[in-house]
């Protein structure tokens, strides 16, 4: 009997992992042997290449110093928001989060318009301060520059922190915090002592996202950083595409795998050290009540919309005003097919096309994430191999991907190069890590003594992952959610490979019109972008809903 | 146990792979992202040839084309359309396209034919000029640059948005025009050409909508800081047309000098070992018919190949040719594409 159900985990756990075998590491492998031996020889002119060569080597060490940076600059921000997001009711939080975690779905070229009329030289911030000080010049000069980019990446990168750190905070409970209150610790002692130790799981977890996120950056370099900025991501679309340099963009693709391997070792190492088991079951977020405790709101408060939702209503602003008057007839005509042409549907319709990939993604990484952090909770050495093979998704080029996709998958039963399953199936790829790295730190907290317990009373292996687990994850279930709908709801690089009807998504949309010269198109691809927002703020406030429902308030 | 998860494995993905297995009477036309056709004239060959058409779009033309090469044994689809000068040495070199010579070329000016061997077809044509606001240079009272050579004078410091050749198809056609105008070897190559225009306060960015929409200049748009960017010659007629209000005019215009603009020809040609050979024939004929050709302008905003093509009325009263584009052979781009780009990012970048 017990055997038995030894070999059905066994089988659940297979899932996740011919998932990604099949789908992600197959092709993977199929391009990188295609790159390295293409003569049936083992060509390591690539390698030879990139580290002769003080270009490369430059590069590797912009892509880890603007990576760190970026990291640093969202964790120090986010956390103090998160605190305050864990322990605080106040109103309108939960449309605060929502805002935040917008940022993540909007094409780079439509940030960077909206950064434009913020922070560009004819800018909203440098027409203030010329007037506020009558100056004649323009002080913020920030257009491509290193800055730039790091404000760009705490633009994106700043909820996946808050909402992975808050979400554990909140579970982890304050119960700790308030002893150590009674025997005396202040506001510095609390931080030091109690509050960083007990969240760095979460630290970690979410500084490895957002490393990760700003190491493989593209559109942010070359947009927003400009030419003379690039990352090994951008070296490696470049040398494949532009240059069809194989060998090449292989050494380069292998480095930057590597190099996240590392990451994640390191990770690994560190984490299990520093896990504490502290699940309180009482999420106790109250109000804010003293002086201290309201400037903490309201500077979270500030943050968040100085940082993340000022652009936003920048780019609001430019989709509703023409020449100053303000003109909605770009949203009107979102409803028209304008053109006859074939792929053009009514931008609208769009909606529905991504809405759907969306959803199939979203369930398919909310399961597969949960087996899978099951089975990477699981000691021994299978656990070790998959944590980091769950996260190389994140750390593979696209392109280089996408190669692999179209010489792996070319024959039954695997012909998926052609078919829209591929959209769902790539998105899946991407969310997972997200999902992962919301859950593992959640489940690692759950001290084994609550299932001990529900086992003592008589709970069957089922019964413990309904009453205990599940409830105790739900919020962090509900992070990996919210991400995998956002990670579909903006991706668009698997959305061009396809050509059906069916794989117009919005921000498929967006990138067409906004290829076109022309107000119209232009102003139309600005509402879309609007629409795009507006979309995921519903997608967010529904998960939310489904959470209380489902698994119920803890 | 595990060998039952792996047949239900296998299982779940036959069902998906036959999801999406070959039919009969399909035509897979692989194409770049930038493609688009008038619905009822796609419908209009289906209904003569009785196949049914799909579009299969592979990213930017670089994309596409390195897609083809890697996956010549087993081909994506029957046709691949898009591939352009600037890329069309790689496509032929790796050995992707069966040969058809279509009867419909005889309607077609002989300089778009590229040899003799006829493995690609000439579909469409488009030049990379340079546009202008044209209020800006009225109320400045500046005249337009007459050669590339002009654009280094200081009365047009500061005015001109470039895209990145690495990483951008107008950005890489534009270098091209400056390399058939300076040359690159001698005492004075594309690359001083290039440094003296830095000099002159040249802003290159990444793309073309980065440099359209965000750094380009139109009198009425709030956006921009440059009245001079590297664009299309159709691109004002395109303003035009996708203008709140058509009827009142061009607000930019192309500079199409002698040798200040670069022809970009995009050709067509059956992948070998297509599926679908005759209809692939069949549809090479189809789009050099002027039912397709006269849609081209306004679904891609390029020019027709086939001569006597009645072109839109707003492209009629818009759009302007250059006579004498600047010329580089597609054997010369493809031997030497990598070695200007890098020579142009270690001038440009650093």
């Amino acid at each position: 009997m017990r055997a038995r159900l030894r070999d059905f985990w066994l089988l659940i756990y297979l899932i996740p992992l011919a998932f990604l075998g099949v789908l992600f590491v197959y092709p993977l492998l199929s391009i990188l042997d295609l790159s390295l031996r293409p003569a049936g020889a083992l060509d390591l002119s690539g390698f030879v290449r990139l580290l002769s060569t003080d270009y490369y080597v430059g590069t590797l060490l912009f892509t880890v110093y603007q990576a760190t940076l970026s990291t640093a600059a969202t964790l120090l921000l986010a956390t103090p928001c998160a605190f305050v997001f864990a322990r605080y009711r106040f109103r309108g939080k939960s449309l605060l989060m929502s805002l935040a975690t917008l940022p993540f779905v909007l094409p780079t070229i439509v940030v960077a318009l909206a950064f434009a009329t913020l922070l560009g030289k004819k800018g909203l911030l440098n027409d203030l301060a010329q007037t506020l000080f009558s100056l004649d010049y323009a002080p913020v000069q920030l257009e491509r520059t290193l800055a730039m980019i790091i404000i760009a990446h705490v633009f994106y990168n700043f909820a996946v922190a808050l909402r992975i750190i808050s979400g554990y905070w909140a579970t982890a409970g304050f119960s700790v915090e308030e002893a150590a209150r009674c025997l005396g610790a202040d506001e510095g002692a609390l931080w030091r002592d109690i509050r960083l130790p007990l969240i760095r799981p979460a630290l970690l977890s979410a500084g490895l996202l957002v490393f990760i996120f700003s190491f493989t950056s593209f559109g942010v370099i070359l947009i927003l950083g400009g030419i003379r900025f690039a990352t090994l991501e951008v070296q490696i679309y470049y040398q494949a595409v532009n240059m069809f340099n194989l060998p090449l963009a292989a050494a380069l693709s292998l480095v930057q795998i590597l190099g996240m391997l590392a990451m994640m070792m390191i990770y690994t190492a560190t984490q299990k050290k520093m896990q504490l088991q502290l699940a309180s079951g009482a999420a106790t977020s109250r109000r804010a009540l003293t002086g201290t405790e309201r400037l903490a709101v309201g500077f979270c408060v500030a943050l968040i919309a100085g940082l993340l939702i000022a652009p936003l209503i920048a780019l609001v602003l430019r989709s509703l005003l023409a020449a100053g008057q303000l003109d909605v007839a770009n949203y009107l005509s979102l409803t028209e097919k304008s053109r006859g042409s074939l792929l053009f549907i009514a931008p609208l319709e769009s909606i529905f096309n991504s809405l759907r990939f969306a959803l199939l993604a979203m369930i398919a990484a909310l399961i597969l994430g949960l087996i899978a952090s099951y089975m990477i909770e699981r000691p021994g050495r299978l656990a070790r191999l998959a944590d980091p093979l769950f996260m190389l998704p994140l750390a593979t080029s696209a392109v280089t991907l996408g190669f692999g996709f179209i010489i792996a998958l070319d024959e039954p039963p695997l012909n998926l190069r052609a078919s829209w399953l591929i959209i769902p199936i790539s998105h899946t790829l991407v969310a997972l890590p997200f999902v992962i790295r919301s859950v593992l730190p959640s489940l690692r907290a759950i001290p084994p003594s609550l299932r001990e317990a529900a086992r003592t009373l008589g709970a069957g292996s089922l019964d413990t992952l309904l009453t205990i687990d599940l409830p105790l994850l739900g919020r962090s279930l509900v992070v990996g959610a919210t991400f995998a709908f956002t990670v579909s709801m903006g991706e668009f690089g698997a959305s061009l490979f396809v050509a059906q009807r069916e794989s117009v998504t919005i921000p498929v949309v967006i990138y067409r019109l906004i290829g076109d010269p022309g107000q119209a198109s232009y102003r139309q691809a600005l509402a879309m972008s609007v629409v795009l927002m507006l979309v995921c703020a519903c997608g967010f406030i529904i998960i939310e809903r489904l959470r209380i429902a489902g698994v119920g308030e803890f | 146990m595990s060998a039952r998860a792996v047949s239900m494995l296998l299982f779940v993905l036959a069902i998906m792979g036959a999801a999406v297995a070959q039919e009969e009477g399909r035509l897979v036309v692989l194409t770049h992202d930038s493609f688009a056709m008038t619905e009822e004239v796609l419908e209009a060959f289906e209904a003569q040839t009785g196949v049914t058409v799909e579009i299969l779009r592979s990213g930017d033309a670089g994309q596409m084309v390195n897609q083809a090469i890697l996956s010549k044994n087993n081909p994506l689809g029957d046709l691949l359309y898009g591939v352009d000068n600037t890329f069309l040495s790689r496509a032929l070199h790796g050995e992707i396209f069966a040969p058809y010579e279509s009867p419909a070329l005889e309607q077609v000016d002989a300089n778009f034919i590229p040899d003799d061997s006829f493995r690609v077809t000439p579909v469409d044509y488009g030049d990379v000029c340079l546009n202008y606001d044209i209020a800006y240079f009225e109320a400045h009272e500046l005249a337009l640059p007459a050669s590339l050579r002009d654009l280094t004078d200081e009365a047009y410091r500061g005015l001109l948005v470039a895209e990145n050749p690495a990483t951008s198809s107008p950005g890489l056609a534009f270098l091209l025009a400056t390399i058939a105008e300076f040359g690159d070897d001698g005492d004075y190559t594309y690359l001083d050409y290039w440094q003296e225009l830095d000099a002159n306060d040249l802003l290159v960015v990444d793309g073309w909508s980065d440099a359209y929409y965000g750094e380009f200049m139109v009198t009425g748009r709030d956006s921009g800081t440059r009245p001079m960017v590297v664009s299309y010659a159709s691109s004002p007629p395109a303003e035009v047309y996708f203008s709140e209000d058509p009827d009142s005019g061009a607000i930019t215009g192309a500079i199409v000098g002698d040798n200040m603009c670069f022809r970009q020809v995009e050709y067509v040609g059956v992948l070998a070992g297509a599926a679908n050979e005759t209809a692939a024939r069949q549809f090479i004929d189809f789009m050099l018919s002027p039912a397709f050709q006269e849609e081209l302008p306004l679904n891609m905003f390029v020019f027709p190949v086939r001569e006597g093509v009645m072109l839109p009325a707003v492209f009629a009263e818009h759009a302007v040719i250059p006579e004498n584009p600047a010329y580089v052979a597609p054997a010369e781009i493809e031997a030497k594409r990598e070695g200007w780009i890098q020579a142009w990012m270690e001038v440009m970048l650093r």
